[in-house]
């Protein structure tokens, strides 16, 4: 029987090496590429024929659209239409990523701290460089909140700053354990029934049953809750508190 | 004490902060149904920021889970 961490393990399909460094095509890359081919596939059918009274695949598409396009006028006001594609992007890759991973046999690219810091990193360096290009020196009022007094300052800057530093990682950190620890659980309880015997081993059964729509649940909720720490992140840089 | 006693302990410790996030997982769900059981039209309101909050808090216990895991296999 195969061990619970054994559906995490990256594997080659096409091995590749360019001047010692290893860029094989791996099963990671493989799901990445099928979620943007997907992904774009289900929004250009979807939009192909635009009808007043939509079809369920252009309400679909409506729906996404009208959820993200909700998502920053809420946190981010008006200034946020233009960074409208990029929020979209993040939500609709992190998203296939974790519904793509509860497909029996697939691997979930989530689940890698490589690929969430990744994508956590360039949020972060993103946002800190439009700060400064909109504010310049003037970014740095972002660790101090207008209103503490000064006594307090030499304690609530450090913080600040710290929070602010320690962002990438738990913004990663919580996509990556979600999906890993779920993805654990779901092939634990599946390895219980299968020790069992066919008796005992429905009741396990059962409650891998439960879990993987508890899954799907957290699959969307992670999802959206990197989008909207990245829209939050995002209106920090621009409107600085 | 050898190793591997102590590795398990430490695992065993590790998950202890399940315990705040229970409680703050229970105070979430019983504030948000008192809420939308006292005002029934504000629970579209409501309901974004209750799975934030979920979310985050439930974070927490998945932080703890990662780590005992790191000391157990890694």
């Amino acid at each position: 029987m195969a061990d619970p961490l054994h559906q995490f393990e990256i594997t080659p399909i096409i091995p590749l090496e360019i001047a010692g460094i290893d860029i094989s095509f791996t099963n990671s890359a493989m799901w990445m590429a099928i979620a943007v081919v997907a992904s774009m596939a289900f929004m250009m059918i979807a939009t192909r024929k635009p009808a007043m009274v939509p079809g369920r695949m252009q309400m679909f598409a409506e729906n996404m659209y009208e959820f993200i396009a909700s998502m920053i006028r809420d946190n981010i006001g008006s200034r946020g239409r233009e960074y409208f594609p990029m929020i979209f992007t993040i939500f609709v890759i992190v998203l296939m990523g974790n519904m793509l991973g509860m497909l029996p046999y697939a691997f979930t690219y989530t689940s890698h701290i490589a690929v969430t810091m990744g994508l956590a990193l360039s949020i972060f360096i993103f946002v800190t460089i439009l700060g400064f290009i909109k504010h310049g020196f003037h970014f740095f009022t972002l660790f101090c909140p207008a209103g503490v007094p000064w006594a307090l300052k030499p304690l609530i800057i450090p913080i600040e700053i710290l929070s602010y530093l320690i962002r990438p990682v738990t913004l990663s950190v919580r996509l990556f354990a979600n999906m890993m620890a779920g993805h654990l659980m779901l092939k634990v309880f599946a390895g219980f029934s299968v020790g069992m015997g066919v008796a005992l081993g429905v009741l396990p059964m059962f409650f891998n049953v439960a879990l993987i729509g508890f899954e799907f649940l957290i699959a969307f909720l992670q999802a959206y809750v990197f989008t909207i720490l990245s829209c939050i992140y995002l209106k920090d840089a621009i409107e600085l508190h | 004490m050898e190793l591997e006693a102590a590795k398990l302990i430490a695992a065993a410790i590790a998950l202890l902060p399940m315990f705040g996030v229970g409680i703050g997982l229970g105070m979430i769900f019983s504030s948000y149904n008192e809420a939308v059981g006292r005002n029934p039209s504000s629970a579209d309101l409501l309901d974004k920021k209750f799975f934030l909050t979920f979310a985050l808090t439930e974070a927490l216990a998945i932080f703890a889970l990662v780590v005992s895991l790191i000391i157990l296999f890694g």
